[in-house]
């Protein structure tokens, strides 16, 4: 199990985009540290004939039909935006990280 | 942008033999989203295809497409892969605001399809069988337009403005593995790998798969190795690759960029590149995050897909032929040459000629539009020719000069109505007053004019010298402003060079 860091935490912060202060990262590094180190418990617990597993509910083949349902308007969608432009959302450009 | 350093491209496959490998995106046609019940559209004003799991709202849950997941089984059946009994979804996390959730849905350890391959064919016959690792599931993300900064807007104006109607569109992403041994053709292997892989998808009626439009795409990898290397060099990875014509390029582009860079013992960094299809020239975009960086997890959202061999067996029963055969057989039943039928194929407008033949043109005359006018018109424009017109608007356009309505060279007037949507043929023939004119009566006046206007043709004619009518044919054809049926006019010649 990898030690949480501060520069663990820092590099995660900088993957979510969240600004943290010195003393925020090394609160956070203690608090991630406590969190792994519990999950680490689990994993002394489980044996190799125990499968991983991603869910807790045995189902599987939860779908639906191919059939338009439960649509916004544009006026709804754009509602609960903090900026926007009459059609699309308005937000701060981050240019060059395209997916 | 400082311009790359080339080196020249047979050089570069003297000194390096180059890998490749090829990510492309299907969007499928489902009538809905992945995992949602918007509708799946194209080219809709923007933000008017969304549900709350589009916006990735508060308390909205994805529910898989059932129809999208038989769409992916088949596509995998058809690259010759082995569906996995049950699969999974994966987050992948990343913060951009091409999606509202702050995650893409995908698969990661446990794609629906892998190990598969497929056989292409290059433009002189030779059969590649390029290896398939996975294809899986996901979803596309929404559209960014930026606006300010490089177009000249005032400091701190830099904005994006964001449509969410193609986030959560289907998709399907093939990967394959890296394909060695493809040398000098790198990149005709690539192209037509992305053709066989359209022509397959449209088979199956699971998408439109044009690339213009980004159903279909292509990121191309591209890496080096010293001759005699076991080690694979560095690769870069090639994103908005829009056409066929520009995978062949952007492959060529980083063979010989990076083999100037290695030549000079310099390292390549990997990275994403984009292509510039004004230039043909690729630069760099963001450095490549590790897949750790994306922090995948099972979806907990989303419970197993668990797919029966019963479910498999039904969809691999209703594939359609494999391109490969259907080529043979198309080729046998149209009676076209080798190199008339290969031109199609290369020219990608296989899928157009059939269909227009299925729409009822005979062989001849499907190929002839879309080899022709509609290829130059398309080429003209820097469009693919699939954009311009339908088949059954070619189909159509060959039935009004087959009945005698319109002449070859007036249905080209036709073909241009028929481009601008103008409406069917003959709504543009009656627009633009193109008929023919089939009253013989009318053709008869001409073509006693004519004849009577050269006596030594008419006197040719007579002799039995009935190549002498060309004369006369020509004459009649400029009087009638071009709206006649060569052929009825050259029976009427020899008929009136007797009478008059």
């Amino acid at each position: 199990m990898p030690e949480i860091t501060e520069e663990t935490v820092s590099h995660l912060a900088n993957l979510a985009r969240i600004a943290l202060t010195p003393d925020e990262i090394a609160k956070l590094t203690g608090e991630l540290s406590a969190i792994v180190h519990a999950v680490e418990a689990v994993n002394q617990v489980a044996t190799p004939d125990v499968p991983a597993t991603s869910h807790p509910i045995p189902m599987e083949n939860v779908w639906r039909d191919d059939v338009v349902a439960d649509q916004l308007t544009t006026e709804q969608a754009l509602a609960g935006a903090p900026d926007h432009d009459g059609s699309r959302f308005r937000v701060t450009a981050i240019l060059g990280e395209e997916h | 942008m400082a311009k790359d350093a080339l080196l020249d491209f047979d050089k570069a496959l003297e000194i390096f033999e180059p890998v490749i490998g090829l990510e492309v995106h299907i969007e499928l046609s489902t009538k809905t989203k992945m995992f949602s019940s918007a509708p799946n559209i194209f080219g809709d004003d923007p933000n008017t295809a969304i549900t709350p799991v589009c916006l990735g709202l508060p308390g909205s849950l994805p529910v898989v497409n059932k129809e999208a997941v038989r769409y992916s089984i088949s596509l995998g059946l058809a690259l010759g892969c082995e569906i996995a009994e049950t699969c999974r979804f994966a987050r992948k996390n990343y913060f951009y605001p091409d999606l509202a959730k702050n995650y893409q849905i995908s698969q990661y350890d446990e794609p629906i399809a892998f190990d598969g391959e497929l056989e292409v064919e290059l433009d002189n016959g030779d059969i590649i069988t390029v290896p398939i690792e996975r294809a899986h599931m996901e979803e596309d993300a929404g559209k960014l337009t930026h606006v300010g900064g490089s177009t000249g807007r005032i400091q701190g104006a830099e904005y994006s403005l964001v449509d969410y109607n193609r986030a959560g569109v289907p998709l399907v992403e093939i990967v394959t593995r890296p394909i060695f041994g493809t040398e000098h053709r790198a990149g005709e292997v690539a192209r037509a790998y992305v053709s066989t892989i359209r022509d397959i998808v449209r088979a199956l009626g699971i998408s439109e798969a044009r690339m213009e439009r980004g159903n279909l795409r292509c990121d191309a990898n591209v890496s080096l190795r010293l001759r005699g290397a076991e080690k694979l060099g560095t690769r870069t990875e090639t994103k908005n690759v829009n056409s066929l014509r520009s995978i062949e390029r952007a492959i060529r582009y980083e063979i010989q960029r990076q083999a100037a860079i290695l030549e000079k013992g310099g390292i390549i960094t990997q990275e994403t590149r984009h292509w510039h299809e004004d230039t043909g020239t690729t630069s760099p975009g963001r450095p490549k995050s590790d897949a750790d960086d994306y922090r995948y997890f099972p979806e907990p959202d989303l419970l197993p897909i668990r797919t029966t061999r019963e479910t498999v067996e039904e969809l691999r029963a209703l594939l359609p032929e494999p391109p490969a055969a259907q080529r043979r057989r198309l080729k046998a039943e149209w009676g076209f040459t080798d190199l008339d039928f290969q031109a199609i194929v290369n020219a990608g407008l296989l899928v157009e000629v059939r269909e227009t033949i299925e729409a009822g043109a005979q062989p001849q005359a499907a190929r002839k539009w879309w080899m022709g006018e509609v290829s130059r018109t398309a080429n003209e424009r820097g469009v693919e020719p699939s954009t311009l017109v339908t088949p059954e608007q070619v189909a159509d356009l060959q039935s009004v000069i087959d009945e005698g309505i319109v002449n070859d060279k007036l249905a080209r007037e036709v073909l241009v109505g028929l481009m601008a949507g103008e409406g069917s043929a003959r709504e543009i023939i009656e627009a633009r007053g193109l008929a023919v004119v089939s009253d013989d009566t009318a053709l008869i006046a001409a073509i006693d004019d004519a004849l009577l206007s050269q006596p030594d043709v008419l006197e040719k004619i007579r002799e039995g010298k009935v190549q002498a009518a060309g004369a006369v044919i020509g004459a009649v054809m400029k009087a009638m402003g071009g709206k006649a049926d060569a052929a009825r006019v050259r029976e009427l010649v020899i008929e009136r060079a007797a009478a008059v």
